[in-house]
């Protein structure tokens, strides 16, 4: 059977592969601390399949080592770039002009390894989930996209090589480093938030947010207490970065008990577009890394936050129409 | 009231303008020690959560083809294919790429798209190509940057608010196993999913609304920009 763990291993094995270029660039300004950060940020990678996971359940792969020396790692590569021992390096890659001129020659054979990724994640996600090999199947359930975007990751750096004929096989993995250092650090960042929900969870935050959310609630306002509601699922999810996060405790402290059990809301479309009202929170927040960080960084944006500024608009029009059907669509 | 120390130092930290890996890596430590768990269970908890979220990162397992690809010029190919379709501006390119990033992801195929994969090397050149014709190739940087902010906006938009309308999503999902086991219901994933269309359609009307008018901001602030520039000559 094929696990998503095989994927993180290929994705463990390109950023040591990132940190053994580094390592060999005599050029790079910070060349060790950079080549240490994805070095030990991939080695990561494997070691996470050996240790037991969120909730305490089972590690995906045998032996069972213990967390706290992946939880050093964790907090050694997040220093080493939050202290600015990391920086990008100069990468050798075409000039524009010589762009320009492959970009004629090529043409539009150059979209075939970019298009190669979604037809086989989408192949892999639709139409392998089911299939079974001598009575095994063939992916783990719930894990079939992971592993069709890995795949699709080979599949498509092979098409390109067969494409466009690079002179030197490995210049993919030298054009990868190229774009993960563009990245740098916001790398790192999306887990460690992950992280960081987690303990949060753990040290309260919730309970007491909704504890605050109960206190405000007026107990005889259907419209306060659905504005309550919402307002809380985008705060909270601000705040985590992340609107499951918000959900279990703002229902529990909000919309089960007053809007549903008290006002007879219907509770299929109230959780249903309360989730949505969360939603626009997460188009406002630098905790959602990977959705609002991340792709300033992958554009190289000169403004960080620009993604977010531009997120805004819609998602406070968006929060006031979700506030609007909140208050129609469960009590028809 | 102590437990919200954490959120403070993540509120803080963000608008003071720290590096965020370390305003994340401390208030995560804050929270822990008012959760009272000692050094080993802080650093097992930092452990346990980085490896059960690896699956945030598989993005950039697509990178070395895509820069292979960027290195034989598939931006400029994307470009030259923008302006050849004249009618097709920056705004109403995004605005098209929404559409079909909110559909599939409705069908559950949110594999198609994103930042990585799509956004960087097609989309993005694309847009920029549309507003170079438009306005000449020497581009302001504030306005490359709106672009790029709104080619990677169009794409967040559409997934979060197309993913929802999906049956068998993580969200969708959530609310029927959370609401089934805590309130004794029995909630059909369907009608979740079906009550989420009205804003999925509101989210694509309001986002859709502002990318046909991203064409004339853009021309504003190249405007603004080469009067300022003049100006200074």
């Amino acid at each position: 059977m094929i696990t998503a763990e095989w994927v993180y291993w290929l994705a463990g094995a390109f950023f040591v592969a990132a940190g053994g270029q580094i390592a060999r660039d005599p050029r790079h300004s910070k060349r060790w601390t950079n080549a240490a950060f994805w070095v030990l940020l991939g080695l990561s990678f494997f070691y996470g399949s050996f240790v037991r996971g969120s909730g305490g359940a089972a590690p995906p792969l045998r032996p069972e080592l213990p967390a706290w020396p992946l939880g050093l790692a964790a907090i050694a590569t997040a220093l080493l770039a939050g202290f600015g021992f990391t920086s990008r390096g100069i990468v050798p890659t075409t000039t524009p002009a010589q762009r320009e001129r492959s970009a004629r020659r090529k043409r539009n054979w150059l979209f075939v390894p970019a298009l190669t990724i979604p037809i086989v994640t989408v192949t892999f996600a639709v139409g392998l989930s089911r299939v079974t090999i001598a009575g095994h199947a063939l992916l783990a359930r719930g894990q079939e996209t992971l592993v069709g975007l890995g795949v699709a990751a080979i599949v498509a750096t092979l098409v390109g090589t067969i494409v466009l004929r690079p002179r030197e096989p490995l210049v993919a993995l030298r054009e990868g480093r190229r774009l993960l250092e563009s990245v740098g650090w916001a790398v790192l960042l999306p887990q460690m938030l992950s992280v960081l929900g987690g303990l949060f969870t753990q040290a309260g935050v919730g309970t007491q947010v909704g504890l605050i959310a109960q206190h405000v609630v007026p107990q005889d306002s259907r419209v306060f207490a659905v504005i309550v509601y919402a307002a809380g699922m985008a705060a909270f999810t601000i705040v985590m970065g992340n609107a499951f996060a918000a959900f279990p405790i703002m229902t529990a402290a909000v919309g089960w008990p007053v809007l549903v059990q008290r006002f007879g809301a219907h509770p299929a479309p109230m959780f249903a577009i309360g989730m949505l009202a969360g939603y626009c929170g997460t188009l406002c927040t630098p905790m959602a890394a990977n959705f609002n960080l991340v792709p300033p960084a992958l554009l190289e944006m000169k403004d960080k936050y620009g993604q977010i500024k531009v997120q805004i608009p819609t998602a406070v029009a968006l929060f006031a129409v979700n506030v609007g059907f909140m208050l129609v669509l469960p009590f028809v | 009231m102590l437990s919200l120390l954490g959120v403070l130092v993540v509120v803080a930290g963000f608008a003071l303008r720290l590096n965020p890996l370390v305003v994340v890596t401390v208030a995560g430590t804050v929270s822990a020690l008012l959760a009272g768990m000692s050094p080993k269970q802080i650093l097992d908890a930092f452990g346990t959560g980085f490896a059960s979220s690896r699956s945030i990162s598989l993005a950039f397992i697509v990178l070395p083809v895509v820069g292979l690809a960027e290195r034989y010029g598939l931006q400029q190919r994307a470009q030259a294919l923008i302006e050849e379709a004249a009618r097709l501006t920056a705004g109403r390119l995004l605005l098209l790429y929404l559409f079909v990033r909110q559909a599939a992801a409705a069908l559950g195929l949110t594999s198609i798209g994103g930042v990585a994969q799509m956004v960087r090397p097609v989309i993005y050149p694309m847009a920029e190509g549309a507003v170079m014709r438009a306005h000449g190739p020497d581009l302001p940087d504030e306005v490359t940057d709106a672009v790029k902010a709104h080619a990677a906006a169009a794409d967040t938009v559409g997934a979060f608010f197309g993913e929802d309308v999906f049956v068998a999503i993580g969200a969708v999902l959530l609310i029927t196993a959370y609401v089934d086991a805590n309130y004794h219901l029995k909630l059909d994933a369907l009608q979740i999913a079906i009550w989420a269309l009205p804003t999925a359609i509101a989210a694509f009307v309001i986002h859709g609304f502002r990318l046909l008018r991203l064409d004339r901001t853009l021309a504003a602030m190249v405007a603004r920009s080469r009067d300022a520039g003049g100006d200074a000559s």
